[in-house]
């Protein structure tokens, strides 16, 4: 779908509608051919290799036109790019229309590596790209699954390939059209079928490559990623003629390397925004430490901290032969001047405990709070990034408001009076209260203005006070009177403190 | 309540025993409530900077924790500087946490996966320049405590450490000792009475259970205003604080 993802894309606004069927068209030989179709034509019937005259007769009002594979090859190189910014250390594209990350060492930033593939998928979507993404242990493993796997995203357990990914079709192993053609004329339809064949008799005919690609997608053979390197990337590289593994050893070198990349980002006026160290070993893989920094950073000490604090995830293997450490993301850092004050001692800089936080636990589980227009309660909060800029805005402080908000509201049964009195007894969990005091009701309306199903619907909170003092905060749906607004049920939503 | 000026004698002695428990220079300065009766209990007249605190809530606040999260944000509140949360469940309501005093633009959270992490959190904040850190745990061993009391004494921040547990019965562990300063526990009670309908303002029993160098007590007080300061009830300012009940918690 890349193909037609991407024309449509650059068309912008000129670009058909997503149901009117796409196809690009190139030459295969001296025929024109179907290139790339879209979903719509997929679901018309269109084929890739189809010949474009039949495609044409198939479907009226079909759009063609011609394909741009170089083009296409340059795009995904700059969207390999992206992903190398956004998500992991190591990346590198993979034509015609895949990008493959190493997400080893990097998946930490995003809170786990089903959250990141989600959140990728998601981002790609956003922007009209209808992507599928799979986690495994191998590459061939994760190309098969992504592409031929029954969902968007998947994470394929560790050790769980076989199971994952022998009853797919052949076709999943990326193997040239003719081999896969000629192993179908001769009965094999899935991988399981061909894993169970004698290597012998299928070198003979095929030649290495099948039994290459059955290796390399069960891991028995490497297949390192050559990760890309932008030009504008600072990156500073130091070769072992001894390889190393001593983590103290890799401590000393990470400490010499940050200083150079921290000399070679004050003659830009830089500072670092994600750093990657990538450890290339003896046997030919790849191990990345990968650290996010909150604001531009150029503290070669606190960098340091950052990179080392990670070193335990490193396996050196037979021992580590070359260390490169790049900044992926710089942005703008000038010198500040610091204020003397006479009155007031400044406040301490908490931003690189801040990174080592974010290091440790992932950067969107560190936030501040921050107001959102909106009565509602649940609605009235939003996660910022801890070092956003400081508004000094508030929420609304006169009416009173719970310490805990439940994560649901929860249903209580209730003994009330209608339309607007608070409920005389409740039972939450199991548990009867009498309410002795109570404040209310605060009307919150839905926000039709934003959701056409909150029209008319309405929320009356109260603040009730039991025997024992313990505050709650219900409401019901409902104004009490009109069930338009509501079930007139009760929820429990809050623990006052 | 009568805890007069320590003779000449025990205050010497105080000070080689401060000599001799290391080489820590740094000047002990406290965080008055500003409530009398309270500050006169605590050694130093308030909580200690540079020192780990524990609260925790009494009845169904020992697993809500909604009271010890406004007592604790109170002091966070009137401490200075910025104020590290650090919490394993994301049920805190940020605009009653603005009420008790803390703006929104003061409070990083962290939402750690588990208690490990929390704890690894807790100590690396208490390193680094926040001017108050609380963090929700629920168990914490000895071990742990001493750790995190030594990190807040190399940075004079105040750490606060709510414990919540998952179910009532856990709050036994609250016995267990920690190398925290003090240890609080705080139980709602039915507000102040108002002459009209409606519920007035939240009130507390707040019971020192323990407190190094100094005595247990127990006091009832009025919630946290908008400025993270609680306050005596007028119709029990004038009371004798109740010395027995606090006693006899502590020896539970």
């Amino acid at each position: 779908m890349w193909p037609t993802d991407r024309f449509r894309r650059k068309s912008g606004d000129a670009a058909p509608r997503p149901e009117t069927p796409l196809v690009l068209i190139g030459r295969d030989g001296r025929r024109r051919v179907v290139l790339a179709a879209d979903a719509a034509a997929h679901a018309a019937g269109l084929r890739i290799g189809m010949p474009a005259s039949k495609a044409q007769a198939l479907v009226p009002g079909l759009i063609v036109h011609d394909a741009e594979p170089d083009a296409d090859e340059i795009a995904l190189e700059r969207l390999a790019l992206w992903a190398l910014r956004r998500y992991a250390p190591v990346v590198a594209a993979d034509p015609p229309d895949g990008i493959v990350i190493d997400t080893t060492g990097a998946d930490h930033l995003h809170g786990g590596e089903a959250a990141m593939l989600n959140e990728m998928v998601e981002r790609l979507g956003g922007s009209g790209l209808a992507a599928r993404a799979a986690i495994a242990d191998t590459w061939g493993a994760a190309h098969a699954m992504a592409r031929f796997g029954t969902r968007r995203s998947l994470v394929v357990p560790s050790g769980a390939i076989a199971q994952a990914i022998l009853p797919l079709p052949i076709a999943a192993l990326r193997l040239p059209a003719v081999t896969i053609d000629s192993l179908r004329r001769l009965g094999f339809e899935t991988i399981a079928d061909l894993a169970a064949t004698p290597r012998a008799s299928l070198a003979l005919r095929f030649g290495p490559e099948p039994g290459r690609r059955l290796d390399q997608a069960f891991g028995r053979v490497s297949e390192p990623i050559e990760p890309i390197r932008p030009e504008e990337i600072v990156e500073v590289r130091r070769n072992f003629a001894e390889p190393i593994g001593a983590a103290e050893t890799i401590a000393r070198y990470t400490g010499k390397l940050v200083a150079e990349l921290c000399a070679e980002l004050e003659t830009r006026g830089q500072g670092a925004r994600r750093l990657d160290l990538l450890f290339f070993r003896v046997d030919n893989r790849v191990e990345a430490i990968r650290v996010g920094t909150a604001t531009p950073v150029r503290d070669a000490k606190r960098l340091t901290r950052l990179l080392t604090d990670k070193i335990e995830t490193i396996d050196p293997g037979f021992g580590i032969e070359l260390m490169r450490l790049a900044a992926t993301a710089a942005e703008p850092l000038r010198a500040k001047q610091t204020i003397t004050s006479l009155v007031e001692a400044p406040e301490p800089d908490v931003s690189d405990v801040i990174d080592i936080l974010a290091n440790r636990v992932g950067e969107d589980r560190l936030y501040r709070f921050a107001p959102v227009q909106s009565d509602v309660p649940e609605r009235s909060v939003q996660r910022i990034a801890p070092m956003a800029p400081d508004t000094g805005e508030g929420w609304p402080g006169h009416w009173p408001r719970p310490t805990r908000l439940l994560p649901r509201p929860e249903p209580i049964e209730t003994v009330a009076l209608l339309p607007d009195h608070p409920p005389v007894t409740f039972t939450w969990r199991g548990v009867r209260r009498r309410v002795k005091r109570a404040d209310g009701p605060e009307r919150v309306f839905g926000e039709w203005w934003k959701r056409d199903a909150e029209l008319a619907a309405v929320r009356d909170y109260f603040q009730v006070e039991d025997e024992n003092g313990e505050r709650y905060w219900v409401y019901r749906a409902g104004d009490g009177e009109d069930a338009a607004t509501g079930s007139q049920k009760w929820f429990m939503h809050g623990i006052f403190g | 309540m009568s805890v007069s000026a320590p003779p000449a004698a025990i205050s010497e002695l105080r000070e080689r025993i401060a000599r001799l428990e290391g080489g820590n220079a740094r000047e002990r300065t406290v965080l008055p409530f500003g409530v009398a009766a309270i500050d006169r209990v605590l050694p130093g007249g308030g909580l200690a900077f540079g020192g780990l605190h524990e609260v925790a809530g009494g009845g169904n606040g020992s697993v809500d924790g909604a009271a010890a999260a406004l007592f604790a944000a109170g002091i966070a509140a009137r401490a200075v500087g910025k104020v590290l949360w650090c919490v394993t469940r994301p049920d805190l309501f940020a605009p009653a946490i603005e009420q008790a005093g803390l703006p929104p633009g003061r409070v990083i959270y962290v939402e750690a996966g588990d208690e490990k992490s929390v704890l690894a959190c807790f100590e690396e904040g208490l390193r680094g320049g926040f001017g108050a850190v609380v963090a929700e745990i629920a168990r914490l061993s000895m071990t742990a405590s001493r750790r995190l009391q030594l990190a807040a004494e190399s940075s004079g921040a105040i750490g606060i450490a709510i414990r919540r547990w998952r179910r009532q019965t856990e709050a036994t562990d609250f016995g267990q000792p920690t190398a925290a300063e003090t240890r609080w526990r705080v139980s709602v009670l039915p507000s102040t009475p108002l002459p009209v309908q409606g519920i007035g303002r939240a009130r507390w029993h707040v019971e020192l259970i323990r407190c190094r160098a100094g005595e247990s007590a127990d006091f009832i007080v009025e919630a946290c205003d908008a400025k993270g300061r609680i306050a005596l009830p007028s119709d029990v300012a004038d009371r004798p604080v109740q010395k027995e009940i606090g006693r006899r918690r502590a020896s539970a």
